[in-house]
């Protein structure tokens, strides 16, 4: 298992170092330097004081010394200041980063419990089967964005149960958390159904089943006792998988809903030319994505033995 | 009716919606990219019969007109995709050694990355600076964001399709091929090309299902099809903000990108089916 571990952190920090320079590349060619911005934004600023500006903040030096000024930079835990926000990034990314793992944290342990639900249902049931297939295939072809909309179309503007989006000034705001936990939670409800539906239907013909049900245990313990801790590892397979789309996810749901999150906070810098902020949101939210996966992994290989002797 | 026939009917359906929207726009007289300040929220009526939005532009035709940028995002997407992967995975399995490690260290790259952040990120970089078209020009939307997606797109179907060629490389024929003194491009085109096919075509499938929905995505976040040109996703954008004085523009691009969908899933699934039965 260490040896394991190691092998894969040492993956992450590879696939991290190769992202960071492709993304500080492109961010290259991004409009607008910000010394470009500026110019525009006060005309009293000349060409003199422009090549002051880049000298100063050293964009006139080759790219190659930038992107190794900037590594450095970060190795040492200076994250630099967000020029959108007016703030050091190193304070934005705790807030946006705790919000974000609430919210996804929350959807997913609600997608896995309701898509194994819904899964067990079809298994057992095998005359709904074809219902919850369908609202699977309609669920996973759904946008999540248009999800977000009709449900504050819903219980927002129609029944005005609940805030359309946003957070509140103070407390913890459970209301503000329903609608956009329901639209992530859906969207990503849709696999889990499935593919425990799958797992469980073929667990469920194997030859230890049909000598449980011969002992007549009861259809309920067959299920859960019997044929679900089979399923269990292809669910947890799908979980680590899903990392990245969870990610995506938060992403469009903090957007539709105007709430604060790495997602929104990365959406926004990259809209608001804050290269410096983008990229490094870009590179919090990879790490975040590549541990999540990680340990759905080591979760999958501490529950399957045929896994750890490997 | 199968899966197969009922997502070829849907895509077909949404093809001839897509082909008529001139049609459309001159037997209802309206232009639905210009401002027309009368109609707006026009309720549905025989001159718009899905409504105007805030522009009182018409919803019927947008919806139209959104159903060419979306299919032609997807499908261009994902056969570009499709070309890439193949080949990616075809000289990955044929060559092995570095090339092969090389090929399937960038999927394993990019698949373990998260793909809609990065796309946000690649979609806000400049056109104008490489020498394209300024965003904003419609053509150039839809190729940029083409490129982009078929950039993704490519590793799904390299790494199915590498494993189909592993398989047939190995198998009778191409060693009696290779024995009877065939050359390799002909190995490669007359005995490996072909028995990809089914695993591709499926593959394809998939990729058209998640470009159109990733184009709707960065549509709708501000970074893919710019208004006045319509895409389901910027129409989405757009009634977002209305959602207080007309929430009936948010319900049909949605519905027609989830009909999009899942008829692209439909043949997806159909053809996998056909492919290995049961």
């Amino acid at each position: 298992m260490g040896r394991i571990l190691a092998a894969r952190l040492a993956q992450i920090a590879a696939t991290l170092a190769i992202l960071s320079f492709a993304a500080f590349a492109l961010i290259a060619l991004m409009p607008g330097d910000p010394i470009e911005v500026a110019i525009a934004g006060d005309p009293r600023l000349s060409a003199e004081d422009a090549a002051r500006l880049r000298a100063l903040h050293g964009l006139d030096r080759p790219f190659h010394e930038r992107y190794l000024a900037w590594v450095a930079g970060l190795a040492r835990g200076e994250f630099g200041h967000s020029r959108l926000f007016a703030r050091p990034v190193a304070a934005l990314l705790g807030p946006a980063l705790r919000a974000t793992l609430a919210l996804a944290g929350t959807a997913l342990a609600l997608a896995l419990v309701l898509g194994v639900a819904l899964g067990a249902l079809a298994a057992a049931r095998p005359r709904l089967a074809p219902a919850v297939d369908a609202i699977a295939v309609m669920g996973q072809a759904m946008p999540t964005f248009w999800l977000g909309i009709l449900l504050i179309i819903l219980f927002a503007v129609m029944l005005g149960w609940l805030p359309a989006g946003g957070v509140p000034e103070q407390g913890f705001g459970l209301s503000h958390l329903v609608l956009p936990v329901a639209t992530l939670a859906i969207a990503h409800l849709a696999a889990y159904a499935r593919h425990s539906a799958a797992a469980l239907e073929a667990a469920l013909t194997e030859p230890w089943i049909r000598t449980a049900r011969a002992r007549g245990a009861p259809e309920r313990v067959v299920l859960w006792r019997h044929a679900f801790p089979n399923a269990a590892l292809p669910v947890l397979q799908l979980a680590a998988l899903d990392a990245g789309a969870l990610a995506g996810g938060a992403l469009v749901t903090e957007a539709v809903f105007a709430r604060p999150g790495m997602g929104r906070l990365l959406h926004e810098a990259v809209m608001g030319n804050d290269t410096n902020l983008a990229l490094i949101a870009l590179l919090v939210v990879a790490l975040v994505t590549m541990l999540a996966t990680l340990g759905a992994d080591l979760a999958q290989r501490a529950l399957d033995p045929r896994l750890r002797e490997r | 009716m199968t899966r197969l026939g009922l997502g070829l009917g849907l895509l077909a359906v949404l093809a001839a919606a897509a082909l008529s929207a001139p049609l459309a726009a001159a037997w209802l007289g309206h232009d639905p990219f210009t401002p027309d300040l009368l109609a707006r929220f026009a309720a549905p009526s025989a001159a718009h019969p899905l409504g105007a939005d805030d522009l009182g532009r018409d919803i019927l035709l947008r919806l139209l007109y959104g159903a060419r940028v979306s299919l032609a995002v997807g499908l261009a997407a994902a056969l570009a995709a499709a070309l890439i992967g193949t080949a990616a995975g075809l000289i990955a399995a044929w060559r092995g050694g570095v090339v092969d490690a090389l090929v399937m260290r960038l999927a394993d790259f990019m698949l373990a990355l998260p793909a809609l952040p990065l796309l946000v990120l690649l979609a806000a970089a400049d056109p104008a600076r490489l020498g394209l078209p300024p965003r904003g020009d419609a053509a150039g939307d839809v190729l940029r964001i083409v490129v982009i997606l078929a950039a993704f797109g490519w590793v799904g179907v390299a790494r199915l399709s590498r494993a189909a060629a592993l398989a047939c490389l190995s198998r009778e024929h191409v060693r009696a091929a290779r024995a009877l003194g065939a050359g390799e491009a002909r190995i490669l085109a007359r005995h490996v090309l072909p028995a990809l096919l089914p695993t591709v075509a499926v593959a394809t499938a998939l990729a058209v299902a998640g470009a159109i929905l990733a184009e709707s995505t960065l549509s709708f976040l501000g970074l893919g099809i710019s208004p006045p040109a319509a895409s389901w996703g910027n129409m989405l954008a757009n009634a977002q903000e209305l959602v207080f004085s007309a929430p009936w523009a948010a319900v049909w691009p949605g519905l027609a990108i989830m009909l999009t969908v899942a008829a692209s899933g439909l043949v997806a699934d159909g053809l996998r089916r056909r492919v290995s039965p049961g």
